[in-house]
C-alpha cells in the first residue's frame, strides 16, 4: 500500500459534499456483480421479536402451533413498535430466549419455527390501490406488514410516514447512497427491481404528502443509477435520481439531506424539521411488497462478502435464517476470520456466536479476514489533526477521547460528545490507531447510565420525601383528632359541673326557701 | 465454525495510515535538502548528522527503558530519527560531535520525554535543543562554513574527523558570517541596507543554497521543493507554511517600503532557507501545533511575525526558534478557543434556527 491512502481525494467524481467524512476502500466489487439469488428455506428460523427501535412485539403463537407464511406471530406493542411475521409455513418449536445478533450476545425474546418446507401463504393482508388510498391507510398498511427501516436504524417506517401531521413536509428523499464499504444489496436491488423501488417510492411519497422524490445513490453505482433513471416516473411523481459523491459517511440522514439540500438539519431534530423525509430504497421495496401484494417483510436481500468467504453474493433471505446457513450457503469459510460482521465494516456489529439470525435491518454478514481488518497496535496520539479534519459532525474526536480517559465525561459533553453519530471516521483515520469512536461510545454510554441513575436517585428520594410528608400530614391528622377531642371532652366535663352546680345551688335555694318556712 | 472473541465495536477497517508511515514521508521530504547539505559541508557534517541521529536513538532507548515502555514498538516509530536528523538540519556543518549529542539529548530528553513521551511534549523538542543551544554554546553555534562544492580545505576524511571528532575548530579560512547574522552586524555598523544587499551574494545564490548556514538550512529551494512534497502527501496542509510565509513576506514588505534603508526587501526573508525549513516542517510539526484550519492560520501569522520582530530588533539574527516556541506556548489555548462548528448547531454552540421554508 502506499503512503497516498487519500490520493482519491484527487478524482473529481469524489468532491467533497459535506465537511469531514473519509473515503474507506469499498471493496464492493467482491458482491457488485452476483445477482440477487434466492436462499433456500433453512432447516430451522429464529425470529427476534425485536428487530427494531422501539419496544419488543408482543408473541402471540405458542409452541407447537402451526404457522403459515405471512401469518402475525408477534404484535407490535405501543406507539414505536412493529409487527413480526412468520416468514415461511411451519411449526412453532419453540417461544423462548435466543442469543441477540448483538456484541452482547444477550438473549432476546425470540419464536424459533422448524420450516415444514411447503412455504403455504397464510391468508395476506388486503392489498390497496395506493393511487386512491387515503394516506392513512397507506401508513397502516406499512405498519401492519411490519416494515422497519431497512437501512440498519430499524425504526418502524410507519412511525415516519406518518410525521406529515406535525411537519410541514415537501420531499421524500430515497436514501440509496449505500455508504458502507463492501455492501452491495441495495445496489444489485436497484439494478435488478428499479420498476418496484420506484414505485414503493411514489406509494411512500403519497403517503407523506409530498410534492418531490429525490432518489440518492452514490457515483460509484453508475448501473443502478441507469436503472433508476429508466424507472423515474411512478404514480404521477417524476423522480430527481441524483449521484452524490461517493463519501462515507453520506448514508447519514444529516449529511445526505445537507449534500442533495445544502441545508444543515439543527442538532438534535429531525430531518422533517426541513420538511424531508429519508427512507432506504430497500425500503421503498418492502413497501412495495405490502402496499401492492399484501406481503408482509419477512426477507431482504444481504450481501455476504469478505474474504474470509468462500464466494461472495447477494442473497434474497428469509428473516431469522441463521448466519453460519447463509455463509455455508456461499460456500463456506475459506479462512477462519478475524471478525465476523453483521453490516458494513465501519458501523455493523461483531457477532460472537454464528448461529444468530438475520434480522430485518442486517444489510450484510462479513467475514473479514486479519489483512483487511485494523491493526491491533494502539500508539499515543501525536495530535495530527486527522480525525478533526474528517469528523462529519465538527467534532474534536482526540480531545474528547484525552477528557474521556481522565474521567471528564462532563466536560466531554460540553465540547459535543452526544452529537456523535458514531460513524466511525475518526478511528478509521487514525494514524496511531486509536480507538477514538469506541471512547466516545462507551462514554456515551457512561453518561446515559450516569444520568439515569441519578433519575432513579432522584425519583426515590422523591418518593421517600413524599412518603414522609404523608405519615407526617397523617400523625398531623390523628393529633389533631386527638386534640378536638380532649376539646370536646373538656367542654362536655365543663357542661356537666356547671349543670351540677346550677342543679346544687336550686338545690341549696330550696332548701334554704324550706328553712325559712 | 468456532465463536470468535471479539468484543469490539466498529470501524472494523482502517486507513493504514500510521505514525511510521508519517515519519518516514517526512524524512524522505527532508532529504534533497539534507543530501545537498552533506554534499556542500562534506564529511564533518557527515559525521555531525550520524552521530546526532544516533545520539537521538540512544536516549529515546534509555528514556523508554526509565519510563517502562515497551521500547522495540517505540523507539522503531521513526519519531526519534526524525528529531535528531531535524537538529543536526538546525547545527552549524562543522560543529563538534558533542555539540550535536547535547542537542540530541535536549530534544529527546528534554524537549520530549519530560513531558511523557511521543505526543505530549507541549514544545517542539528540536527547537527547544536549537534555543538552548543558542544561548549556552554561542560561539560554537555560530560558526559558519562556507560551502565548498568538492572543494579543498576541510573536506579529506582525516581532517574532517579532526574537525568533528578532535576538537579542531574548524578552518579559519572558511568560516563566516550567516547571511543574517552579516546583514545585524552591518546595520549595527551602521551601514545603510542598499549597501549591504549590494555587497552580499545574489538572491539567486541564497535561495539554491550558496550561501554559509546551518547543515541544512542552505536551501530554501530544496526545502520549498520538500514541504511541497509534504503538501502532495496530504502530511501537512498548506494552511501553516502559507500563513508563516505570507505574514513574514506582508510584515517585511511593509516595513521595508516605509524605512527601506533600515529593513531587508522581503524577498531577502523569503530565500532564507531556515525561514523555509520553519514554514514547511517545524511549525508544521502535529504534536505542538493546532489542529483545526483556522487555529492553524493564527499559528502559522503569530510564528512569522515573531520571526520578522525578532529578526528585525531582537538580539539574535535568527528567531525560527523563539518564534515556534512562543507560539508552542500559545497552542492549546489556540485549540481550546478555536474548535470546528458541530454539524447542526451554532459556533456558540446552540442548535441552529431554521429560517423560514424556501
Amino acid at each position: 500500500m502506499s503512503i497516498l491512502p487519500f490520493a482519491g481525494r484527487f478524482d473529481p467524481a469524489r468532491l467533497f459534499a459535506f465537511k469531514g467524512g473519509v473515503h474507506p476502500e469499498t471493496r464492493k466489487f467482491l458482491s457488485a456483480e452476483c445477482e440477487i439469488e434466492d436462499m433456500p428455506i433453512p432447516a430451522l428460523i429464529r425470529v427476534p421479536l425485536q428487530q427494531h427501535i422501539g419496544v419488543e412485539a408482543e408473541a402471540i403463537v405458542e409452541r407447537g402451533d402451526t404457522v403459515l407464511k405471512g401469518q402475525l406471530i408477534g404484535k407490535a406493542r405501543g406507539p414505536v413498535s412493529a409487527n413480526i411475521h412468520a416468514p415461511t409455513s411451519g411449526q412453532v418449536i419453540a417461544v423462548g430466549h435466543f442469543t441477540a445478533p448483538h456484541p452482547s450476545g444477550l438473549p432476546v425474546p425470540t419464536i424459533t419455527i422448524r420450516p415444514d418446507g411447503r412455504d403455504e401463504w397464510g391468508p395476506r393482508l388486503p392489498r390497496l390501490h395506493p393511487e386512491s388510498a387515503a394516506p392513512e391507510q397507506i401508513a397502516a398498511q406499512v405498519a401492519e406488514a411490519g416494515i422497519v427501516g431497512m437501512g440498519g436504524a430499524t425504526f418502524p417506517a410507519s412511525v415516519k410516514l406518518n410525521l406529515r401531521a406535525k411537519y410541514d413536509l415537501h420531499t421524500l428523499v430515497i436514501n440509496a447512497a449505500e455508504c458502507e464499504p463492501y455492501l452491495t444489496c441495495d445496489d444489485r436491488l436497484m439494478r435488478e427491481r428499479a420498476e418496484e423501488i420506484a414505485d414503493g417510492a411514489g406509494i411512500m411519497a403519497r403517503a407523506l404528502g409530498v410534492k418531490d422524490i429525490i432518489v440518492a445513490i452514490e457515483a460509484n453505482k453508475p448501473q443502478a443509477i441507469q436503472a433508476m433513471q429508466r424507472h423515474k416516473i411512478a404514480l404521477g411523481y417524476k423522480m430527481r435520481i441524483k449521484t452524490v459523491p461517493t463519501q462515507y459517511p453520506m448514508g447519514s440522514e444529516k449529511h445526505l439531506v445537507k449534500t442533495l439540500t445544502g441545508r444543515e438539519t439543527p442538532a438534535r431534530a429531525l430531518t422533517a424539521e426541513l420538511g424531508i423525509v429519508v427512507h432506504n430504497a430497500a425500503t421503498a421495496h418492502a413497501v412495495h411488497l405490502a402496499v401492492r401484494y399484501g406481503e408482509p417483510s419477512i426477507s431482504r436481500v444481504v450481501t455476504v462478502s469478505g474474504r474470509g468467504v468462500a464466494r461472495p453474493a447477494n442473497v434474497r433471505a428469509l428473516i431469522g435464517t441463521p448466519v453460519a446457513d447463509l455463509i455455508a450457503h456461499c460456500g463456506g469459510l475459506v479462512e477462519e476470520p478475524d471478525r465476523l460482521l453483521m453490516g458494513g465494516p465501519m458501523m455493523g456489529q461483531p457477532i460472537r456466536n454464528p448461529r444468530v439470525p438475520i434480522v430485518k435491518g442486517s444489510g450484510g454478514i462479513l467475514a473479514l479476514t486479519a489483512e483487511e481488518t485494523r491493526e491491533k497496535d494502539v500508539m499515543p496520539c501525536i495530535r495530527c489533526g486527522l480525525c478533526v479534519q474528517v469528523c462529519p459532525m465538527g467534532l474534536t474526536p482526540f480531545e474528547l477521547n484525552t477528557r474521556v480517559e481522565a474521567g471528564d465525561l462532563d466536560g466531554a459533553a460540553k465540547v459535543g460528545l452526544l452529537d456523535c453519530i458514531n460513524c466511525g471516521c475518526c478511528s478509521f483515520t487514525c494514524p496511531s490507531n486509536r480507538p477514538l469512536v469506541q471512547t466516545i461510545q462507551y462514554a456515551k454510554g457512561k453518561l446515559a447510565e450516569r444520568d439515569s441513575r441519578k433519575h432513579q436517585q432522584d425519583q426515590a428520594k422523591r418518593l421517600a420525601e413524599a412518603r414522609t410528608a404523608r405519615l407526617e400530614a397523617i400523625a398531623e391528622a390523628k393529633r389533631a383528632a386527638m386534640a378536638k377531642r380532649k376539646a370536646e371532652m373538656a367542654a362536655k366535663k365543663k357542661r356537666e359541673a356547671e349543670a351540677a352546680q346550677v342543679v346544687a345551688e336550686a338545690v341549696e335555694a330550696t332548701s334554704r326557701k324550706e328553712a325559712a318556712k | 465454525m468456532t465463536a470468535i472473541p471479539t468484543l469490539v465495536s466498529g470501524p472494523h477497517t482502517h486507513s493504514r495510515f500510521n505514525v511510521s508511515r508519517t515519519m518516514m514521508a517526512v524524512m524522505m521530504c527532508l532529504s534533497p535538502a539534507t543530501g545537498f547539505g552533506l554534499l556542500h559541508f562534506g564529511w564533518p557534517a557527515v559525521f555531525l548528522f550520524l552521530v546526532t541521529i544516533a545520539a537521538a536513538l540512544v536516549f529515546e532507548v534509555l528514556c523508554l527503558a526509565l519510563a517502562g515502555k515497551p521500547i522495540l514498538r517505540f523507539a522503531t516509530d521513526g519519531s526519534a530519527v526524525l528529531t535528531g536528523w531535524i537538529v543536526a538540519l538546525t547545527l552549524p556543518p562543522w560543529a563538534p560531535w558533542w555539540v550535536g549529542v547535547t542537542g540530541a539529548g535536549i530534544a529527546i530528553v528534554i524537549g520530549k520525554h519530560v513531558f511523557g513521551g511521543l505526543g505530549q511534549n507541549l514544545f517542539n523538542p528540536a527547537m527547544v535543543a536549537r534555543a538552548m543551544l543558542l544561548v549556552a554554546l554561542p560561539v560554537q553555534m555560530t560558526t559558519w562554513v562556507t560551502p565548498i562544492i568538492g572543494g579543498p580545505v576541510g573536506t579529506d576524511f582525516r581532517q574532517a574527523l579532526a574537525i568533528t571528532f578532535g576538537g579542531e575548530t574548524g578552518i579559519d579560512a572558511v568560516s563566516s558570517a550567516s547571511t543574517l547574522s552579516h546583514v545585524k552586524s552591518q546595520l549595527d555598523a551602521g551601514q545603510p541596507m542598499q549597501a549591504i544587499l549590494a555587497d552580499m551574494g545574489s538572491l539567486h545564490d541564497q535561495f539554491f543554497g550558496f550561501v554559509p548556514g546551518s547543515l541544512g538550512e542552505i536551501s530554501a529551494f530544496l526545502l520549498l521543493l520538500g514541504g511541497v512534497g509534504l503538501i502532495l502527501l496530504r502530511v501537512i496542509t498548506v494552511v501553516i507554511p502559507l500563513s508563516v510565509l505570507g505574514s513574514v513576506a506582508v510584515l517585511s514588505g511593509a516595513a521595508w517600503l516605509i524605512a527601506p534603508d533600515q529593513f531587508p526587501p522581503p524577498q531577502f526573508h523569503l530565500v532564507s532557507g531556515s525561514l523555509m525549513f520553519c514554514a514547511f516542517f517545524i511549525a508544521t510539526d502535529y504534536v505542538t501545533s493546532p489542529v483545526t484550519g483556522l487555529g492553524k492560520m493564527i499559528y502559522g501569522i503569530g510564528i512569522g511575525s515573531l520571526i520578522f520582530v525578532i529578526r528585525s530588533w531582537g538580539a539574535f539574527p535568527e528567531g525560527v526558534a523563539f518564534a515556534v516556541l512562543l507560539m508552542n506556548a500559545c497552542t492549546p489555548l489556540i485549540d481550546d478557543y478555536v474548535r470546528p462548528r458541530i454539524f447542526g448547531r451554532t459556533r456558540a454552540g446552540k442548535p441552529i434556527e431554521l429560517r423560514e421554508t424556501p
